[in-house]
């Protein structure tokens, strides 16, 4: 079975070629059996990428220790679900995994592109061929998951600690689902360098793609951020670390590149920015792929010694990045511009959109990979960290975020902003009704959380105004009101949704690191640890076994003001004595949206216990709202309209009846 | 999650089995305000044996080190500037995790705005001209002609 997968990978790369081939040959002579050669051979290259995933998932779940990644990763007592995580939880794996979703994706264009333009669709699936090409090479002769060892060892050697969690069933391939859908946006973009023309065709295919790739993408890092959280026992829930902001880069791009790519579909303008753009979010993607995976974060000189990974994507990197960007500077000038519009209108406002995403993915790359540069020009080793960050992405972020809510609200072309501002005053009044609230009745010194609470609660009152204004409040009776806002398009829905989650997360982060609180002491059983709104007493410590661990578990009983308890938060730290590591089990209780979070530290040597807990107000809306932030691109995504296909007259006449701010 | 992951592995290969805490109790100094001040400082300051973790956060010899020695600054009486000062002289200016303003950090702190003042001027300057040649462009021979075969063929019909 293994070597079935190792041979179906290299009959994968073999095939890979063909693709990256044929259809473009016949897209340039105008072959069409040339061309739809493409799509069956995608197809089949997922198919054998999928047998050889299937096949390394086989030999993890059999724990098969004759192979390499099996035995690095995996030991007979681990549980079950992490027999299958442990798959993708290596560097290897990881990278099967990404060539698995990379020609998941291009199969999905060969099977469902046949509303597309023939020579568009034969030149996107061979551009998807390079990729694949590319990656399968990579895998194949630096990172080849199939290596076997002789003699066989008895045992494993576990999987990472930190990985046994459900955290890796799902945080992964959400990324990667995110980071590689990019891809689709990519190939479609060099197709009409090549191609040198973008049509309708092109703007309808490119903006499902980004929707979908965005939303996975958001889903990824908000579950990322929560496993971070709750397993890294300090209770952050993001650290502006390298490996975080190689996910996030792609995120702020594909952010702007969302939106461009509204403009470009609904007014045709900003076709070449918008190319531009998912070129951009794509290299961004490789980019990330190549930090994390090339050792070059942890030191220049980690990335010297061991150098055969990071130079193969390094390559691949300046192959990718570097030809398609010459190939935009030589085929871009010969695009046709699109439509005009006055700066105030929704092509505008959008326009500051990506203004500031851009600026914000740009700051972020340059301080993560600032101390590289400077390492490697003046030999000078400086950090660039969290406070950094912190001190120039947030006030990037804050005029945005103060914006948000009159771009749905401008019209096309030329717009009204006092109009907008008019209908926006009710969002207004509420959000400093809010702040007001929190001045008046928690801490009149705090400015900064009046203001983020003020700006969270503006934009989802915006969001909720921008649906109210579209369905006729004020101007129509009730019912007809009803009625148009249940007729309202998937996509108006959608950006509401979205931009509330918004609200949400900044709400969450205001909350947290405005109003959180931290408690840190030594306790014996019976000792009371008060916090603002819950007090914690230690009944008990007790080891507990586990399949391939043992714990230490402190028992906390939850006191109200009276000093009764009603609740129980068991906080734990395990040691697992193959990889000889240690991990924390934060215990965690939910008070509505907030969270009690309590880690434990070594017992002393007189029976006491270090206990860290924190008091997180409304932490969990940081990641419920990117779930519903995801949610609100779901419902974008399945907007009728934008179903691929030849959009036809009469709903299109059907839409404009319903856009009253037009 | 391979964000934070491969960051951990490393850290948690260079602690090993070390007691998963940061901060202890006995580190704690008994003047809040002077704690407050010693907290704030720690999460500016980097464990230098770690990747990317701040004093505050990280659980290594070192940063327990680092961390007795702010708070001993500032019972000594330093300010805050002092401390840095102090903790960089000793350390370099790897420790800080907020790069100093200086003509190396020029870019990386200058890049932000000068990005967004650029676009902003580029994206101004594109609709201006685009705005202009399409109103000042006249109609091509072509145009003109497919003008007067409209307005001719649509004249009965006025």
């Amino acid at each position: 079975m293994v070597e079935i997968g190792h041979f179906a990978l290299v009959l994968a790369f073999a095939l890979s070629l063909v693709q990256s081939s044929v259809p473009l040959i016949g897209a340039r002579r105008g072959d069409s059996a040339f061309m739809n050669a493409g799509s069956p051979v995608a197809v089949a290259g997922f198919a054998l990428v999928a047998l050889s995933f299937a096949a390394l998932v086989a030999a993890h779940v059999r724990s098969d220790f004759s192979v390499a990644n099996v035995w690095e990763n995996s030991h007979s007592l681990k549980p079950m679900l992490y027999k299958y995580t442990a798959a993708w939880g290596s560097h290897e794996g990881s990278m099967l995994l990404w060539v698995l979703i990379l020609t998941f994706f291009g199969a999905l264009v060969a099977l469902f592109g046949r509303n597309l333009p023939a020579t568009l669709k034969a030149t996107v699936i061979a551009v998807q061929g390079w990729i694949g090409a590319a990656f399968l090479l990579f895998v194949l002769l630096t990172s080849n998951p199939f290596t076997r060892i002789s003699p066989p060892p008895f045992e494993g050697r576990d999987l990472n600690p930190i990985l046994q969690d459900i955290g890796l069933a799902v945080h992964p391939p959400l990324l990667y689902l995110g980071y590689v859908g990019f891809s689709i946006c990519f190939s479609f973009s060099v197709a009409a360098l090549i191609d040198g023309r973008i049509d309708a065709a092109w703007a309808r295919w490119v903006r499902p793609w980004t929707l979908a790739a965005w939303a996975f993408l958001t889903g990824g890092i908000a579950m990322g951020s929560y496993w971070a959280y709750y397993e890294l026992g300090w209770g952050g829930f993001w650290f502006w670390d390298p490996v975080e902001n190689a996910s996030f880069m792609p995120w702020l791009s594909g952010t702007a590149l969302l939106h461009s790519a509204v403009v470009m579909e609904k007014r045709s303008a900003l076709k070449i920015w918008t190319l531009l753009l998912s070129i951009l979010t794509f290299s961004l993607s490789l980019l990330g792929t190549f930090m994390v995976r090339s050792g070059v974060l942890t030191s220049v000189h980690a990335f010297a010694t061991d150098p055969s990974r990071g130079v193969f994507i390094l390559c691949i990197l300046i192959l990718f990045i570097g030809g398609s960007l010459a190939l935009f500077a030589w085929r871009a000038p010969g695009l046709t511009a699109g439509g005009l519009f006055h700066p105030i209108s929704r092509e505008g406002a959008l326009v500051v959109n990506n203004l500031f995403l851009t600026t914000a993915t740009a700051s972020v790359l340059i301080g993560t990979l600032y101390p590289l540069v400077v390492e490697a020009t003046t030999g000078d080793k400086i950090s660039v960290g969290a406070p950094f960050f912190n001190a120039t992405f947030v006030p990037l972020m804050l005029p945005l975020l103060a914006l948000v809510p009159f771009g749905p609200l401008l019209a096309w072309k030329r717009g009204d902003i006092a109009g907008a501002a008019q209908r926006l005053m009710f969002a207004f009044g509420a959000a400093l009704l809010a702040a007001a609230a929190i001045l008046i009745f928690v801490d009149v010194r705090a400015v900064f959380a009046a203001l983020g609470v003020g700006l969270a609660v503006w934009l989802v009152c915006g969001a909720l105004t921008d649906l109210a204004v579209k369905s006729g409040l004020g101007s129509q009776p009730p019912k007809v009101m009803l009625r148009r806002l249940i007729g309202l398009p998937g996509s108006m829905f959608g950006t509401a949704i979205a931009h509330a989650g918004l609200g949400l997360t900044v709400l969450g982060m205001v909350g947290t690191l405005s109003f959180g609180a931290e408690t840190l002491a030594t306790m014996k059983p019976g000792d009371v640890m008060s916090m603002p709104n819950h007090s914690l007493r230690l009944e008990g410590i007790r080891p507990v076994g586990g399949p391939n661990y043992t714990e230490q578990q402190a028992i906390f009983s939850v006191l109200n003001d009276a000093g009764e308890a009603y609740g129980q938060i068991i906080s734990g730290k395990r040691f697992y004595p193959v990889r000889q590591m240690s991990t924390t089990e934060a215990g965690i209780r939910t008070f509505w949206f907030s969270q009690l979070y309590v880690s434990i530290g070594d017992e002393t040597a007189d029976g006491g216990v270090v206990v860290h807990a924190w008091w997180k107000p409304m932490v969990t809306l940081i990641w419920l709202g990117g779930l519903v932030m995801m949610i609100g691109g779901a419902v974008s995504l399945f907007d009728r309209r934008l179903r691929v296909g030849a959009p036809k007259a009469a709903k299109r006449r059907n839409r404009e009846t319903l856009e009253p701010a037009e | 999650m391979r964000r934070a992951v491969s960051a951990l592995l490393v850290l948690l290969s260079l602690l090993a089995v070390a007691p998963a805490f940061a901060v202890m109790p006995d580190e704690v100094l008994a003047d809040p305000a002077l704690e407050a001040r010693a907290r704030a400082i720690s999460a500016h300051l980097r464990c230098m044996v770690c990747q990317n973790q701040s004093i505050d956060d990280s659980n290594a010899d070192l940063a327990r080190d680092l961390r007795i020695l702010v708070r001993e600054r500032l019972t000594a009486g330093d300010s805050n500037e002092q401390v840095i000062d102090f903790v960089v002289s000793r350390y370099g200016e790897f420790v800080l995790l907020q790069p100093r303003f200086n003509a190396r950090n020029a870019l990386l702190w200058g890049a932000p705005v000068l990005l967004l003042l650029a676009g902003a001027a580029f994206a101004y300057s594109r609709l201006q001209e685009r705005g202009r040649r399409a109103a000042e462009a006249p109609l091509s021979d072509e145009e003109k002609a497919a003008l007067e075969r409209i307005l001719r063929d649509n004249k009965p019909a006025a």
